[in-house]
């Protein structure tokens, strides 16, 4: 019998290993760094030095990782949570109302943001809102004089794109989810007088909680990671106005050669996906139906 | 789209495609092809769509060495990125014997902090034995000494910074040329004129912010802070300056460059490749009156340059960056410079330093000097007719050797030099007022350097 059961998790034994390796290591190796004085060049890249939680305490007192992690949540709430989230449930739901044509064109055309390799997305993206970009020269045509997007509202901007980018994947779990729900419910519910808007508070949304949940978990820790989007069209300027956590993180190991400091930006980073996670997954095992 | 915009979007992609390099290049290791006694030496330098001059003279060095060293395989790596990125990319492959290269081209202001990271291998025993090294001038060998007064890298060149103006754009505004601004008002002056008989024009164009690094301060920052009587590190105490009314009256410069719309708008200012559009298109087509760039300019409109540009010798100009109110020495000028330099992980450093003296003999040096408009450092090189005739401005800007300055060449100078562009950035855009932005950069270099680091003037 025991040697049953090692012989059945033999199979599994490479993929443990392959997970240890590239996952578990390098946040383990992450954390470790951020310890120390680890750096690319001087004195610290050749012997680096255990300085203990200097690199968090630097980080508290630094005005640029408050700022960056304000950012940071600004950036997931508004182009995740409410711009991808929302947008998405929304036009999954047009969608199971609207001619079958309809519904095809306006989900080819929310998915091919989505298909498009993040690098293509974000130079479409920077093309789109820079100052001689598509979006002013569209407004010139109305006679409206466009502003400097990526200058004047970088932030504003890289939210924008994000959900352009990412509402196709919510969209895709939604309908998949609504087309779950069983028709007879709906009916039942209308013959009760109910009407649309209640018909979706009070049956379509408990319906689908557990998607919504999920959805939600994966758009949050995908947009907590975005880089090259932003990193494309704004670099995390101008003056840090749209450095992000990974932004910072990457600047100060890659940029200022500072990787203890950058590798303790990533772990708060990482940290932060945990509560998200750990958040989403608590709603996921209470609520469900 | 317009051009600008495409060439913005290239620019981008290159500075990405380096971060995915940097991190492929973090996780790879590729062991050297060692087989029946061939050796191979890896040789990493910087080539840009704008910089190819060290690739030709690499590709020659490279045939002329192989000749005469058989069974030893000479491997480029040129590596496309900007400055920065290269510095980057360069740090990460230093760090693992695997991935570190046998030669490369190192910039003069990191040699301190590398050699502190073990990173060069020192030099001295073989210079004694090349005859060349004697002709190296004495002030170009320093570029190379660490702290510990050994040499750990050869200087390829060096150069100074001075203002390149286009003669017609300020002919049109009723400058009298030949253009020498005495004092900071002067330059402030002619920008002014400028800007008020074409408002298309960029009067006066200066670097600043994060966006062009190191070329903010030494093409920029700099010439304005030691033309006041602060420097940025006082050398005999070995400390850096803080505090200094120097440091503020060159970010209100800035500042009044800036507000006055003198210079670019702060959005281009910020664009990594701002550069680009300054030798590619503005002074070209007559759109800018005069930046702070470089004496290797040229080298961009020059025959086989980047940009080429036949009409530059006879449409520019060139004049020495005044000191503040015209005090002695006149003017101002900065000097930095690439080496190149032996890995300290080199499995073969004998044949790595023959290979880094091919590389910079009198025909090789001399070649790279002209096509890359360097001031040369060697003395034979710099004797030479094709040297001295290589372009207009070869006297002008080697005479801006006397009033010239070093940066200080110390292990924490690359952070210091951050600290400043972000003060600049801080500046420019509005968020600080130069007064805010001095005390956020003591506050900063305190915190980098500690304490008893710093000097109160």
């Amino acid at each position: 019998m025991t040697i049953r059961r090692v012989l059945r998790l033999l199979p599994v034994v490479p993929s443990i290993l392959l997970l240890l390796l590239f996952l578990v290591a390098p946040v383990a190796w992450s954390f470790y760094a951020s310890f120390t004085n680890a750096a690319l060049t001087g004195k610290a890249a050749q012997d680096p030095q255990w300085v203990g939680a200097d690199n968090y305490a630097r980080m508290f007192s630094d005005d640029s990782f408050p700022l960056s992690a304000w950012l940071t949540v600004v950036f997931v709430v508004a182009s995740a949570v409410v711009g991808q989230n929302v947008l998405g449930l929304l036009i999954a739901l047009l969608m199971t109302r609207s001619r079958k044509v309809v519904s095809s064109v306006v989900g080819t055309a929310v998915v091919a943001a989505w298909v498009l390799p993040e690098i293509v997305a974000a130079f479409a993206a920077y093309a789109y809102f820079n100052r001689d970009g598509a979006l002013n020269q569209l407004a010139g045509i109305v006679g409206v004089d466009g502003v400097d997007w990526l200058y004047s509202f970088p932030l504003v901007a890289i939210i924008l794109a994000n959900t352009w980018r990412g509402t196709a994947f919510s969209m895709l779990v939604y309908r998949a989810a609504l087309a779950d729900v069983p028709r007879d419910i709906s009916e039942a519910a209308l013959m009760d007088g109910a009407r649309g808007w209640q018909r979706l508070t009070f049956i379509t949304l408990p319906l689908i909680r557990s998607s919504i949940t999920t959805n939600l978990m994966l758009i949050t820790l995908q947009t907590l990671a975005v880089f090259t989007l932003i990193w494309v069209m704004t670099a995390g300027g101008p003056a840090n106005a749209s450095t992000t956590l990974p932004v910072l993180a990457y600047q100060e190991a890659f940029k200022f050669g500072d990787i203890g400091y950058g590798t303790a930006v990533a772990s708060v980073l990482i940290l932060l996906g945990m509560v998200f996670g750990a958040v989403y997954v608590r709603l996921l095992r209470d609520r469900r139906p | 789209m317009k051009l600008a915009g495409m060439k913005q979007v290239a620019g981008k992609f290159a500075a990405i495609a380096t971060a995915a390099a940097v991190l492929v290049a973090a996780s790879s290791c590729s062991p050297t092809p060692d087989a029946a006694g061939n050796k191979t030496l890896k040789i990493v330098y910087q080539k840009t769509d704008a910089f190819t001059a060290l690739d030709a003279v690499m590709q020659d060095a490279k045939k002329e060495f192989e000749a005469a060293n058989a069974g030893v395989a000479v491997e480029l790596q040129p590596i496309q990125a900007n400055d920065d990125d290269y510095g980057t990319k360069l740090a990460l492959a230093q760090r693992s014997a695997d991935t570190a290269p046998d030669v490369f081209y190192e910039d003069t202001f990191k040699v301190r902090s590398d050699v502190d990271a073990g990173y060069l291998l020192k030099l001295d025993g073989y210079l004694e034995k090349w005859d060349d090294w004697s002709l190296f001038n004495e002030a170009a060998k320093a570029a190379g000494r660490a702290d510990d007064g050994s040499i750990y890298a050869v200087p390829l060149g060096t150069d100074t910074r001075a203002i390149w103006y286009n003669k017609a754009v300020l002919q049109k505004a009723g400058i009298s040329l030949p253009w020498q601004p005495k004092t900071w008002d002067d330059i402030l002056t002619t920008a002014r004129a400028v800007k008020a008989s074409d408002p298309n024009v960029i009067a006066f164009n200066m670097y600043a912010g994060k966006g062009t690094g190191e070329g903010t301060v030494m093409q920029g920052f700099y010439e304005l802070l030691y033309g006041t009587d602060s420097t940025l590190y006082d050398e005999n105490a070995k400390k850096w300056v803080v505090g200094s009314q120097g440091f503020t009256d060159s970010l209100a410069f800035l500042k009044t460059l800036y507000d006055e719309k003198l210079a670019v708008s702060p959005a281009e200012a910020l664009d990594a490749n701002v550069w680009k559009k300054v030798f590619g298109e503005w002074f070209p087509q007559g759109k800018l009156a005069a930046t702070v760039e470089g004496s290797y300019t040229p080298s961009f409109w020059q025959k086989g340059g980047a940009y080429e540009w036949a009409g530059y010798e006879q449409d520019m100009g060139v004049a020495m960056f005044p000191t503040r109110n015209g005090q002695e020495p006149g003017g101002v000028s900065m000097s930095g410079g690439w080496t190149l330099a032996v890995g300290a992980k080199s499995k073969n450093p004998d044949l790595a330093f023959k290979f880094l003296t091919t590389a910079l003999n009198k025909k090789n040096a001399l070649a790279y000097d002209i096509n890359n408009s360097q001031i040369a450092v060697r003395t034979d090189v710099a004797a030479e007719a094709d040297y001295l005739a290589a372009n207009p401005f070869v006297k002008d800007v080697s005479d801006l050797v006397a009033v010239t300055h070093y940066r200080p060449a110390t292990a924490d100078y690359p952070k210091i030099s951050t600290a400043v562009q972000v003060a600049t950035e801080s500046v420019i855009t509005g968020k600080q007022s130069p007064e805010d932005a001095a005390a956020e950069y003591d506050a900063t270099v305190r915190k980098l350097v500690g304490e008893d680091k710093v000097l109160e003037k």
